[in-house]
Formats: structure tokens, C-alpha cells, sequence
């Protein structure tokens, strides 16, 4: 039996799994529409290659992966789409992302595949392949797999484990799979392992899944593979990547390690190995998986569905009970509120909560921190919640980032414990996203600076080389001059030059002055052209305004008059992004 | 006599740690003058004249000498004031002008007449172009220091918000104040 | 829609279920009190809670703060409570009151109120206590006294004169004024020798008082309110140093079971050194914490002035929690070996 490591603090919160991990795993009926995301994982965000009134086939690429840590979309089902606009996305911003949203034509028919001819594949294809199927990171962040197969450079690949854990309370969508699918998370499992070459493979799942422990268990023996299945002492957040690497193999990976590989392990989710193989042996991309739908509902189960479905159609399945007052998506530790109900299951959305303050009644008023240290005592990552909470308060953002606030994992551990009933978790978040923001600015400030800097230094420089380029000019000048004095003086009629002299000055004069006219003339025109340009240019975007929105348009034309900024109406374009 | 004793020890220790200070404060002296470059640090690199110098670094010059206030540089808002504040323990002061969102600047190319007045008011060249030809404006590099403005003969330039996107989203400040939320059963 | 952050879980924990536990630990000590020492305490405890309820509204509304929250999270009736237990049970009422007063609103709400205190309050008001009524914060029932509940009431309220008989020193002073006086007549030893540990110790049996801390202390550890460390290091402090200078000369130095057993030893140990607020709350500072805590303790009560150490030795600790924090900062998951 294999030496399990503890891991430092730790929470067991009641696990309401049994509500929802009972019944086999259902698929939801084709939705009305989808919205299909084209950011759905890490990295840069795909590029749509299709258009407003295309026919898409079920599994055809929509968006193309952009850049090496990427991943491609496809179309969940055949259609036409609708149009690829911005709708907001299932993050708790609430903020809008393009998506393509597709009307279903009902017939589901699949664009040709075939299975990917493994045998003949070099690892570099394998990856490729996957990236094309759009194979992410299933269990939460939504890393895509094949930036992880690859092995660090000089280190030893030791441990390839597959993350079974499930630790967040209510999901059991991983349950699940693992009961109905194991043969093929078993076979995906062998696909990464050829491809990082890992000492021993290890599969963790928490102990209170004995069913799906006997069923990995079963699988492996089937496929006669000699991968490990671990029963995990169940403990929350017993899987988390780095929780689960140190019970299984001691390691501790530091939160300043950028990648688990440098310490020779690499973790993937269970449904990251079946979604993975799936792409592999039949071709298939990543168009649906299985979501827990649970909480406040009268039927919580598990169904497969389609990547885009909208969420409150998605909740209707279960019978969510009236008083549901919001979606969680995620576990109640980690979840968050979706920003509206409409927003659509994407790759990484393992759990809908139907929320009520029944099941999560409002928190408590929050107190101050007495200093207890039950949050340090449960921290996984053995921080100073308090400390950190105490820094993040007082915007003393710096100090924060002396007790280690980047190693948070947002666990939610420590919120948990308080009997301050502090919202912990999103003081560090805040302060998180407000370090981030000031990097940004200091670069931003750093570069603008230099700029500046140059643009000085430039134009010193011009003005040092003009005032070169006159001083020559008036030397040339004045030898000429000289030159001509000499001559003159040499002339019987010496009197006169001085005179020409003169003469030719005030030409030149008004020479400069009449370029300058014609310049300005020219610039008059331009901005008469312009002006009526202006007011020839029909706004783009207001075609069919309805009477209110005219009339608000003209509210705001008369006060921008009145203000004296007479804006180009037609100029109401984003600033380009990025 | 004990209460002379008393005094004469406390007051050689003074004389001592007077001592000791001072000859600390001779050898420890910090050459050159780094609080120019520590304020010049705070200031938000606009350079956008908005604080009546022509420019961060002449500002920062004009603090580091106490020849005017800290709260004069609009862009930096009153973060800027309360950190300048902190650095130079001096009093935290409301901001002269208003604050304002950060802005961009955006060229209507269609009435771009190409004059290059603009490229030249730029003080961080992010505006691209050359003569005749239709401007635009980088907009990564444009500090929305609105100095482009005024020379542009067909007021093609305008200002718009940079809109939160999820590359700049941030999370709140937790609003779950103490007093904010009443016990239900608070009498 | 509604916002609210994760986690959405919340363990069923509170401040005030924090507080109630503190105050349910100290029963089974304040039962032997009142049974062996006279029925007085309760009502001291009572004048007490009182103090610091009023103190502690009347410094809410100061401040602007809801009444109702606060009121209710049981920090003022620790300290009320702390404070009756350390006080003599028959000090006069307004010193328990005065003293309450003075805890909650100048060590407590000056410093901003709940979890911002520098200073344990409850300590801080026996020492200015001690400090400014040196003689009635030392008049410890006599050996032998029995007092019916109503002339304890009596003396307490200032009532009845203050009998000489209360004048009388506990065993701590008895031995610290020997010790002092560098009289060679008088033998520790014997002062205890006639008192079975477990018997009627001082006359009075205040080793079953600190039993009952001792078994509410265990209680509240079995419950994770407070960890082991400050208590262990604490006990385990004193016991050396009182253990070894015992074994140097036990004509001079009581035996260490008599300085667990006697003064403030245990609640010390168990109840005000833990208190998070004003102590240190990294693993390693803990045990700083309560070894430093117990030294002094018995410094102070050996070789001090004063007739028990454990409030000026907590107070002492408290002053150097932060820097003690600040240097045991323990190491973070995953760099342990590069710290
Ligand atoms: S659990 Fe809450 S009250 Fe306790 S130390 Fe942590 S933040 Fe403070
Ligand atoms: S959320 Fe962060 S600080 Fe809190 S317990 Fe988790 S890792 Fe520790
Ligand atoms: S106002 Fe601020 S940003 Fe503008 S130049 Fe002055 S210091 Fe720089
Ligand atoms: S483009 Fe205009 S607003 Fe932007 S930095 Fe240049 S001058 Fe300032």
C-alpha cells in the first residue's frame, strides 16, 4: 500500500453528495440556442472563423486557437449561427466576451471525423491534435491539456497523477464519470502517460467514493494497466492539484513554481483523461460534459450536456424549487453567483447550485478579526489568513505580499472557520487584483516614461541639428558674402551691392509669408472639407432608433453644443483593444 | 542624593545617544538626491502638464524642493496625493481639479487631414503617421494626457473611457461593513 | 441577482460562541470557589458582569457602534469574569467595579474595541488595581475565616468593618516576606508541611479552584479554542524554574506543585495567556509566549514585590507579541527547506 502524506489544515464541511450522485448520468435535451464562448480556456482567446447566417455541423471548429496555450471551439451541435456578438460570460465580472450563439436545426448531425491515428503520431502531432479538439483543463481552471504533456526540460518525470479527489461539497459529476466511464479515463490516462513517460502513475480519489473507487479499480485491472488507484482520506481541499500531489508523493509545490512539472509531477482531472481520449479514438472535440445539478432543486442529478446550453434552461432539468434566488456555478467554496441566468455552461462548469438562502443562508455581520488563528490552523498553504486580512484591509498592499498572499489559493478554508464571519477569501482577492492592476500601471507609467524621455532627448537632439545645419548655412553664407564683397570690391561699381542686399531680403520675406498663406489656405480648405465631410456622415448606428433613443440623441447633441464639444457623431468606436 | 544619581545617568545616556545619532546621520548620509526619483516613482508618467510643470519629472523636482503642493496632478488622483503624502510625511490634501476615469484618445480617421500637429504635441509619441497621411493613435501607449487636443485644426480627436475588459476587471473591495448589515433581531 | 462572495459554506462558529465557551470552561473552577472559599465570588462575578455590560454599551454607543452585535459576542463578560476571579473575593465593590470599568473602556474601546486590544484588559485592571490599593487587593481571606454569605455581602458592599482577620497574607506573600526578610528561622517546608496537597491546602483548598481550571483549560483545548502551547510552555516554564531552584535550596523555594497550584498559576495558564487578541498567534511565538509568561510569573511572585506575577508577566508578554510574531513567521507549504 502506498505511504499517503496529511497536508496542513484543511476543512470537512458537510458534503450533500449523496443528493445528487444516486442517479446515472442523464442527457439534456437539445437547448433552444447556444452560446458558445470562444474564451473558454487559459491563455489567448480564439479567433471565430465562422459568421452570422453560416451552417455549422456538430464538432465544426467556430474558433481557432490563438497562440501555443490556447485551445479550439466547436460547434455543439448543427445549425445556424445566429450571430457572433458579445454576451456576457459566466465570470463574476458579469462582464461581456464574444461568443457565437448558434440556432440548433435539431438534426445533431456531425461533421465528418475519424479516430486519430495514434501509432504513426509523433508527441508534437498528438499535441496538436488535441489542441485542435480543444481538450482543456476539466476541473476548474480550464488549462489547455497539452501545454501540460510536454515534461520540463531537466527534470525527471516521477509521478503522473490523475485527480479523482472531488473535494468541493455538493459535485459529483467526476463521481459519476468515473462509475459509468472508467475504461476510458483509464485509457486517456495511458495516452498521457506515453506521453510524459512518468515513473509511476497515480489515480487519488477521496474516500467517500468507494464506488467510484471500485470501478477505476476494476478498470485498470481490465486494461491491465499497473496504475495505482488511492483512496484519499477525504478532507477539503484534499483536491487541489498541489494538496493532492503532497498526500500522495510529499512533495510540496511552492506557489511561486510556475508549473508542477518542475518538481516532476503533473496532475489532470479525470475528465481532462476522458475528454482527451474521446478526441483521440473517436475524433470527438470537446462539444459537452457531464454538470452536477443540485442545491435548492427537487430532482439533483447528473447530466451530459452541451457546451453553450443556457444555464436557466440547464436548472429547469432538476426542478429547481421557487425560492431559487441564483445559480452558483462551481461548489459552494470555491462557486460563485453567476451574473445573470442566461450565461452558458462552458468547458469548465462542473456543478450548478440552485441557490437560496435556505440551503446558504446570508452570512452573519462581520466582526472584527479577534485574532483566534482558526484560519491559520486550517490554511492549506500554511498563511496567515489574519495577517494577510489585516494588510489587504488597509490597502497596505505591499506587506500583504510579505505574508505571501500570491501562495492563496482561494481555498476558501479560512473563510469557512472564522467566527468573525470575515470574508477572508475576498480581501485577498481584492488585494490580489489590485497588485496585479498596479504592476500594470507602473509598467505602463515605466514605458511612458521612457518614451517621454526619448521624445525630449529627440528633439534636443533635431534642434541641436538644425541649429548645426543654420550655423553652416550662415558660414556658407557669409563666405559667399565675402566672396562676393571681394568680387565687388574688385568691380568699379562697388556702391551698388549693399543695395541688392537689401533688396533680395524682404523678397525672400514675403516668399515665407505667401508659403505660409498657401499653407493655411490649404489646412482652411481641409477643414472645411472636413466639416462638411461631418456633417454628410450619417451615424452608422443610429438607423433604427426607436423615438425615445432619438430624442435622448438629441438631448445629448444640444448639451454637447451647448458644452462646446462638437464630436465627430460617427466616432464612437472602442478603443482598440490590447 | 539617589535623585541626583538618578539624573546624572539619565542625563549621560541622552548625551550619549545624541552622540551616537549624530555621528550616525554624518556617516549614514545618503548622497545624491533619490527623493526626486521616489516621487518622480508616484507620479503617474501622464506628462500631461495638467500640475502646471511641463511634465512628471519637473513636477517631482519642484515637491522634492517644497516649492508647491502634492495634490496638483489630476491623473494620478487621490491615491497619488496619499502616497505622495506618505513619502514625504507631508498633510493629505483634496485634489485641485476633478479626478477622471482613465482615457484614451482616439483619432476619427475619416477627418484626418494628416497635418502631423498632433504627432508633435504627442509626449510620448503614441501617435502614428506622417504628413498628409491619416494619423492613429497607439492606443497601449497613449496616456490620455489630452495634449493632442487643442492643436488638431479639425478637432478630429476625441477621448473615450477605457472600458473594463477582463484583462483589467478587478474584484471589489469586500462591502460587508459592520454596520451595513443589522442583526435581524437587533433590538 | 444577489452578490456574495465564496465560500457559501460557513461553519457554524462565532464570536460569541467562542466567548460562551471561554465563560463555560471557567464554571467548574468558579464552582470550587465558591464552594471552598466562600459564596462571595458569585456575587463579585455578578457585580462584575454588570461593570463591564454597562461599560462596554456605554463605550458602543460612544462610538457609534450597534449595540446589539457587539453586546452580544461575550467579550466584556470574559473579561468581568477574569477579572472576579483574579480580584480577592472579598474586595470592596467599586474596586471590581472601577476596575471593569477601567478594563473595557481604557484597555479595551481606546485601543478600538473588540480585537484591537494591545493589552490583556482583564490584566491590566488588576494591576492598576494592585498598584493603586496595594493593601485591600492583598486581603485575602484568613486561614480558617468562615463568613456566612451575607456578612461576606457585607464586607464587600462596606457594609461590616473589614475584619483584621481578612488582612491575612496567602501563602505566597507568607513566603516572599520570608524570603525577603532573609529569615533563616523560617523553613518553607514547614510552612507546608502541615498541608497535605490535596487537603486543605492555605487552609482553604485553593488546589481544587485550580483543578477546576485546570479541567476547564483541558476542556477548551479538547475543543480548539485555545492550543496547547501557551499552557504547556507556561506550566512548563514555572515547573523548571521553580523545580530546579527548589532542588538548589528547598528550605528557600517552595516545591513546584505548590506554585502550580497556588496564585493565579492556572487561570494564568489556561485563560489569559491564551487570549489570542493580545498574544502571539504563530505556533513557535506561542510557546515563547507562555514560557516567557511563566518565567516572569514566578520572578515576579518569588522575587518581586508584588503577592502574584501572572498579570504583570502577561502584560509584560503582551508588549512583545509583535515582535515575536513578527520573527517566528512560520514557513509556507512548499518552502520549508528554503526558508
Ligand atoms: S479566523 Fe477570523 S477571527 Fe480568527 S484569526 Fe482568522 S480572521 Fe481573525
Ligand atoms: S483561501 Fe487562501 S488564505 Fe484562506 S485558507 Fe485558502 S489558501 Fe489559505
Ligand atoms: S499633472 Fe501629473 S501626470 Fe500630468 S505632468 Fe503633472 S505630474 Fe505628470
Ligand atoms: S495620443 Fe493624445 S492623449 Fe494620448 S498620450 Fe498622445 S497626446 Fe496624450
Amino acid at each position: 500500500m502506498l505511504n499517503l502524506f496529511k497536508f496542513w489544515g484543511g476543512v470537512k464541511p458537510p458534503s450533500h453528495k449523496t443528493e445528487s450522485n444516486n442517479k446515472p448520468i442523464s442527457v439534456a435535451p437539445m437547448p433552444s440556442h447556444l452560446v458558445v464562448p470562444l474564451h473558454q480556456s487559459i491563455g489567448g482567446t480564439p479567433k471565430p472563423v465562422v459568421k452570422a447566417g453560416d451552417k455549422v455541423l456538430k464538432g465544426q471548429l467556430i474558433g481557432e486557437a490563438d497562440g501555443w496555450i490556447s485551445a479550439a471551439v466547436h460547434a455543439p451541435t448543427s445549425g445556424t449561427v445566429r450571430e457572433v456578438a458579445m454576451h456576457v460570460r459566466p465570470h463574476p465580472s458579469g462582464l461581456d466576451s464574444l461568443c457565437v450563439v448558434i440556432d440548433p436545426d435539431g438534426r445533431d448531425a456531425w461533421i465528418e471525423h475519424a479516430p486519430f491515428d495514434l501509432a504513426s503520431a509523433a508527441p508534437a502531432d498528438v499535441f496538436a491534435h488535441l489542441q485542435r479538439s480543444g481538450v482543456v483543463g476539466l476541473g476548474g481552471a480550464g488549462f489547455p491539456a497539452h501545454g501540460k504533456l510536454t515534461p520540463a526540460p531537466n527534470v525527471a518525470m516521477d509521478e503522473l497523477i490523475i485527480n479523482g479527489a472531488e473535494c468541493e461539497p455538493y459535485i459529483t459529476c467526476d463521481d459519476l464519470l468515473m462509475r459509468e466511464r472508467a475504461a476510458e479515463i483509464v485509457r486517456g490516462t495511458a495516452l498521457f502517460r506515453d506521453l510524459l513517460q512518468p515513473k509511476k502513475v497515480l489515480i487519488g480519489i477521496e474516500d467517500n467514493k468507494p464506488e467510484a473507487v471500485a470501478a477505476m479499480q476494476a478498470a485498470v485491472t481490465a486494461l491491465g494497466e499497473n496504475f495505482t488507484v488511492v483512496a484519499v482520506p477525504t478532507r477539503y481541499p484534499a483536491g487541489g492539484a498541489k494538496q493532492l500531489i503532497r498526500v500522495l508523493t510529499g512533495k510540496e509545490v511552492p506557489g511561486s513554481m510556475r508549473s508542477t512539472a518542475e518538481m516532476g509531477v503533473q496532475v489532470f482531472n479525470v475528465a481532462t483523461a476522458y475528454t482527451a481520449w474521446r478526441a483521440v479514438a473517436h475524433g470527438e472535440p470537446v462539444i459537452s460534459r457531464i454538470v452536477t445539478l443540485t442545491g435548492n432543486v427537487a430532482e439533483p442529478h447528473n447530466v451530459e450536456v452541451l457546451i453553450g446550453t443556457p444555464m436557466d434552461e440547464l436548472l429547469k432539468l432538476a426542478r429547481p424549487h421557487p425560492d431559487t434566488d441564483g445559480i452558483l456555478m462551481g461548489g459552494p467554496m470555491m462557486g460563485f453567483l453567476v451574473p445573470n441566468r442566461q450565461v452558458p455552461v462552458v468547458k469548465t462548469t462542473n456543478c450548478l447550485i440552485a441557490h437560496s438562502e435556505r440551503l446558504f443562508p446570508p452570512k452573519a455581520p462581520e466582526m472584527p478579526c479577534i485574532r483566534c488563528g482558526s484560519c491559520a490552523q486550517v490554511c492549506p498553504h500554511e498563511l496567515q489568513p489574519f495577517e494577510m486580512y489585516w494588510y489587504a484591509r488597509a490597502k497596505n498592499f505591499g506587506k500583504t505580499q510579505e505574508y505571501n498572499i500570491f501562495d492563496c489559493i482561494e481555498c476558501g478554508c479560512c473563510s469557512y472557520v472564522c467566527p468573525s464571519r470575515i470574508p477572508l477569501v475576498q480581501y485577498f482577492r481584492f488585494a490580489k487584483s489590485e497588485i496585479w492592476a498596479r504592476e500594470r500601471e507602473k509598467k505602463a507609467a515605466d514605458e511612458a516614461k521612457a518614451r517621454f524621455e526619448f521624445k525630449q532627448f529627440r528633439e534636443e537632439r533635431e534642434k541641436a541639428e538644425k541649429a548645426e545645419k543654420l550655423a553652416r548655412a550662415a558660414a556658407a553664407q557669409a563666405a559667399k558674402k565675402a566672396a562676393e564683397a571681394a568680387a565687388a570690391a574688385a568691380e568699379p561699381a562697388a556702391g551698388e551691392a549693399p543695395a541688392a542686399d537689401a533688396r533680395t531680403a524682404p523678397a525672400a520675406a514675403s516668399a515665407a509669408d505667401s508659403e505660409k498663406a498657401a499653407k493655411m489656405a490649404t489646412i482652411q480648405a481641409a477643414m472645411e472639407r472636413a466639416k462638411a465631410q461631418r456633417e454628410a456622415a450619417q451615424p452608422r448606428n443610429t438607423g433604427e432608433l426607436t423615438p425615445e433613443q432619438q430624442r435622448d440623441l438629441a438631448e445629448i447633441e444640444a448639451r454637447r453644443q451647448a458644452a462646446g464639444i462638437s464630436e465627430p457623431p460617427a466616432a464612437t468606436q472602442e478603443p482598440k483593444a490590447e | 542624593m539617589d535623585i541626583l544619581t538618578a539624573i546624572a545617568i539619565m542625563a549621560l545616556g541622552a548625551v550619549v545617544l545624541g552622540a551616537a545619532l549624530g555621528y550616525a546621520a554624518i556617516k549614514f548620509k545618503v548622497e545624491g538626491d533619490p527623493l526626486v526619483e521616489k516621487i518622480e516613482a508616484i507620479l503617474p508618467q501622464t506628462q500631461c502638464g495638467q500640475c502646471g510643470y511641463p511634465g512628471c519629472k519637473p513636477y517631482a523636482e519642484a515637491i522634492a524642493k517644497g516649492e508647491c503642493d502634492i495634490n496638483l496632478c489630476p491623473p494620478g488622483g487621490m491615491e497619488g496625493v496619499q502616497r505622495l503624502a506618505d513619502l514625504l510625511g507631508r498633510e493629505v490634501k483634496p485634489l485641485e481639479a476633478e479626478e477622471k476615469p482613465k482615457q484614451v484618445a482616439i483619432i476619427d480617421e475619416n477627418t484626418c487631414i494628416g497635418c502631423t500637429l498632433c504627432i508633435q504635441a504627442c509626449p510620448v509619441d503614441a501617435i502614428v503617421g506622417a504628413a498628409k497621411q491619416m494619423h492613429t493613435i497607439i492606443a497601449q501607449q497613449c496616456t490620455g494626457c489630452e495634449l493632442c487636443l487643442p492643436p488638431c485644426p479639425v478637432e478630429c480627436i476625441h477621448m473615450a473611457a477605457v472600458g473594463e475588459t477582463l484583462d483589467n476587471w478587478k474584484w471589489k473591495y469586500p462591502v460587508v461593513g459592520i454596520k451595513a448589515v443589522p442583526l435581524k433581531d437587533a433590538a | 441577482m444577489i452578490f456574495a462572495p465564496s465560500p457559501f459554506l460557513l461553519k457554524d462558529a462565532s464570536v460569541s460562541q467562542v466567548m460562551t465557551q471561554v465563560c463555560v470552561a471557567l464554571i467548574p473552577g468558579i464552582i470550587a470557589y465558591a464552594w471552598l472559599v466562600g459564596p462571595a465570588i458569585l456575587v463579585q462575578l455578578v457585580i462584575a458582569t454588570f461593570a463591564a455590560l454597562l461599560a462596554e454599551a456605554f463605550m458602543l454607543k460612544l462610538r457609534g457602534k450597534p449595540l446589539a452585535l457587539f453586546l452580544s459576542d461575550g467579550s466584556a463578560i470574559v473579561t468581568a469574569w477574569l477579572i472576579a476571579l483574579t480580584f480577592p473575593p472579598l474586595a470592596p465593590w467599586w474596586m471590581v467595579f472601577t476596575g471593569t470599568v477601567f478594563a473595557i473602556v481604557f484597555a479595551k474601546h481606546i485601543y478600538g474595541g473588540l480585537g484591537q486590544n494591545p493589552f490583556n484588559p482583564a490584566m491590566v485592571a488588576f494591576a492598576v488595581c494592585i498598584v493603586s490599593f496595594p493593601a485591600m487587593m492583598s486581603q485575602w481571606p484568613a486561614v480558617g475565616l468562615e463568613l456566612r454569605l451575607l456578612d461576606q455581602i457585607d464586607i464587600i458592599f462596606g457594609l461590616a468593618p473589614r475584619v483584621d482577620a481578612l488582612s491575612s497574607a496567602t501563602p505566597l506573600d507568607a513566603m516572599k516576606t520570608a524570603l525577603r526578610m532573609g529569615d533563616s528561622n523560617f523553613d518553607i517546608a514547614q510552612l507546608l508541611a502541615n498541608q497535605d496537597i490535596y487537603g486543605n491546602f492555605a487552609g482553604r483548598g485553593w488546589e481544587w479552584v485550580a483543578t477546576g481550571y485546570l479541567i476547564g483549560g483541558l476542556w477548551l483545548w479538547h475543543r480548539r479554542i485555545i492550543s496547547w502551547q501557551v499552557p504547556v510552555a507556561f506550566i512548563g516554564s514555572l515547573t523548571l524554574l521553580s523545580g530546579a531552584l527548589w532542588l538548589y535550596n528547598p528550605a528557600a523555594f517552595a516545591n513546584p506543585v505548590f506554585h502550580l497550584f497556588s496564585g493565579g498559576t492556572l487561570l494564568g495558564a489556561f485563560f489569559i495567556a491564551t487570549d489570542p487578541v493580545s498574544g502571539c498567534t504563530t505556533p513557535r511565538g506561542k510557546l515563547i509566549f507562555g514560557a516567557g509568561a511563566g518565567l516572569l510569573a514566578y520572578v515576579i511572585r518569588v522575587f518581586g514585590g508584588y503577592p502574584d506575577g501572572v498579570a504583570f508577566a502577561v502584560l509584560l508578554m503582551n508588549l512583545s507579541a509583535p515582535v515575536i510574531d513578527l520573527l517566528t513567521q512560520p514557513a509556507i507549504f512548499g518552502m520549508k527547506d528554503k526558508k
